[in-house]
């Protein structure tokens, strides 16, 4: 199966994914707490703006404005019903800014949780998750995105309700977990039980990864617990800019050109090929890192202890995978049977 | 007796069977926990001590366990699920017999976020530690924090957001509280993945709380504060 994006990542062995879209669009003018996907139809070119951010600094392949557009998020504004048209538009937006750079870039639907937890534990069904995202995948795929990209999902049924999703709308896609939670994802899915769940779907992603997060230090960390499996899928890493600090009424991210440069090419070192940045990585982020690894070598994999050194400590001891973290106490009653 | 004996929880001594409902409650066994409720009532023990050696006792266990990065969120909603089955029968007995106030907290997520799951379980953990949950849901705007902490009679206010785009929003209501003179009257406490503690200071709320078990801890030690400030 060959789509621009496969081709891409082919031709050029490494790929520079985008930066942030939230912090980004709060610079141009976000209020707090409005749906960002609105501005797809009232600020489209704020939208372009954006996009072309991206494409200037370098990027081979940004993201659309859709993140949050699903039945169940973007109800909370009372536009439930316009899930396709957002999607479609954040896609068109960005297909005119692809075709008119001067060099081939990808447009990557991006496609985020849906803020519901899915059966058993909590009420979302996987049927309905599934017609959820093949909805906003459909939007995308007319909008004319070359592919779908999942992104900060916690838990494995919703990531497999997406495979579903892609698979239904007939979109090739790629797609990230967060690592949020003491090296694991917020429901307790390791690097390695990530692995192991997406190489055995039956609608593999084109490649997968990690995103968001606690920081590049802990992204850093979760990469190499992928490449650790030794999967046949590309990784994507997408790791914050640092952490947010809120400075003069608005937020900003710790995180330097200089440390996501060097970010990048650990990254690549430990075994991701499609390497971006997520929240706080602005456009100077993005020009840095690009730089970086347009003007080095892939080099060995970096120790937790360099990465330690250079950018920055982890967020736990542990991210489970070296059987070195905390384990429950003996019981004290019986287990039932 | 090998692992495989039923359990029969009305055989077990008092002592045997508190240690039998943390397990339970640790695996989420909500029938277990309400059976073992029943039996400790039967036996005559008061609701208030029920709940706080029994329940608050074996959610304590798994607060500890979230913290420290051994259960995770699935867990810990089934465990508190469990805890809600036994808090149902005990809730009317223990306003019946005027059981000590722990505090009451008005807790959301704010304007444009949906993201609850974070919420839900600072909301179940404070309730298991004998707080009285006032849950306004997502998507809460400034006026809807300030109407609720006003007609509950609140002591803490939690904000929960999980997006980048939706957390500066706390600080609207905070500058809100502070703008009507309000701010002192209440603890203020917030949360979610991107947050931390500098931005939790930044925006002026007491306390950024990384997950559902600190903020349990924190809870207490600002409530011990006020009790403290108010009798100075």
């Amino acid at each position: 199966m060959s789509n621009a994006f496969t081709d891409l990542l082919a031709e050029k062995g490494t790929l520079l994914a985008d930066g942030a879209t939230g912090t980004n669009l709060f610079n141009m003018g976000l209020m707090s707490g409005d749906a960002p996907e609105m501005w797809n139809t009232d600020e489209p070119t704020k939208i372009i703006k954006l996009y072309r951010f991206a494409v200037d600094s370098g990027s081979d392949l940004f993201l659309t404005n859709s993140f949050g557009a699903n039945a169940s998020r973007l109800k909370l504004h009372g536009a439930e019903k316009r899930v396709h048209e957002l999607s479609r538009v954040s896609a068109e937006l960005a297909r005119e800014v692809a075709d008119t750079a001067e060099r081939k870039v990808i447009v990557a639907g991006s496609v985020g949780p849906t803020g519901e937890i899915m059966e058993p534990v909590g009420t979302l069904t996987h049927s309905l998750a599934v017609e959820m995202f093949h909805e906003t995948a459909d939007g995308l795929k007319a909008g004319g995105a070359d592919i779908g990209w999942l992104e900060t999902i916690s838990a494995p049924e919703e990531y497999r309700a997406a495979a579903e999703g892609f698979a239904l709308a007939g979109l090739p896609w790629c797609g990230t977990m967060s690592f949020d939670t003491a090296g694991r994802t917020m429901m307790g899915l390791t690097s390695e039980g990530m692995v192991d769940m997406v190489h055995g779907l039956d609608n593999t992603p084109l490649a997968y990864g990690a995103n968001c997060g606690t920081g590049a230090s802990d992204l850093l960390r979760t990469v190499l617990g992928f490449a650790a499996k030794n999967g046949t899928l590309p990784i994507i890493s997408k790791g914050n800019a640092g952490i947010p600090k809120y400075v003069e009424g608005h937020i900003h991210y710790d995180g330097t050109p200089e440390l996501m440069a060097r970010y990048a090419t650990m990254a690549r070192d430990a075994g991701a090929s499609i390497i971006g940045g997520c929240c706080g990585t602005l456009p100077e982020h993005l020009v840095a890192m690009r730089e970086a690894l347009d003007s080095t070598e892939k080099g060995p994999a970096p120790t937790l202890e360099q990465i330690r050194e250079e950018i920055g400590d982890f967020s736990s001891e542990s991210d489970g995978t070296d059987g070195q973290g905390p384990v429950r106490a003996p019981r004290r009653g019986r287990r039932r049977g | 007796m090998s692992e495989e004996d039923d359990i029969i929880l009305a055989e077990l001594d008092d002592e045997e069977l508190v240690q039998q409902m943390f397990d339970d409650l640790y695996d989420g066994l909500k029938e277990e926990i309400e059976e073992g409720v029943q039996i400790l009532l039967d036996r005559g023990w008061e609701p208030y001590e029920v709940l706080t050696k029994a329940l608050v006792g074996g959610m304590t266990i798994v607060g500890a366990d979230f913290r420290d990065g051994i259960l995770f969120v699935p867990e810990v909603l089934l465990a508190a699920n469990a805890m809600k089955g036994g808090m149902a029968i005990l809730k009317p007995l223990l306003a019946e017999t005027g059981a000590p106030r722990v505090g009451k907290m008005v807790i959301g997520t704010v304007k444009g976020d949906i993201h609850d799951i974070g919420k839900n379980l600072v909301g179940m953990m404070m309730e298991g530690a004998g707080f009285e949950v006032v849950d306004l849901g997502i998507n809460n705007a400034v006026e809807a924090y300030l109407e609720a902490l006003e007609a509950e009679k609140a002591d803490i206010l939690g904000m929960s957001a999980l997006l980048t785009t939706t957390m500066p929003y706390m600080k609207v209501v905070i500058d809100t509280l502070i703008e009507q003179g309000k701010r002192d009257d209440y603890i203020v406490l917030v949360g979610g993945a991107p947050l931390n503690e500098e931005f939790g200071k930044a925006i002026g709320a007491d306390a950024y709380c990384r997950d559902a078990a600190v903020a349990v801890e924190t809870a207490k030690d600002w409530m011990g504060r006020k009790h403290n400030s108010a009798n100075a």
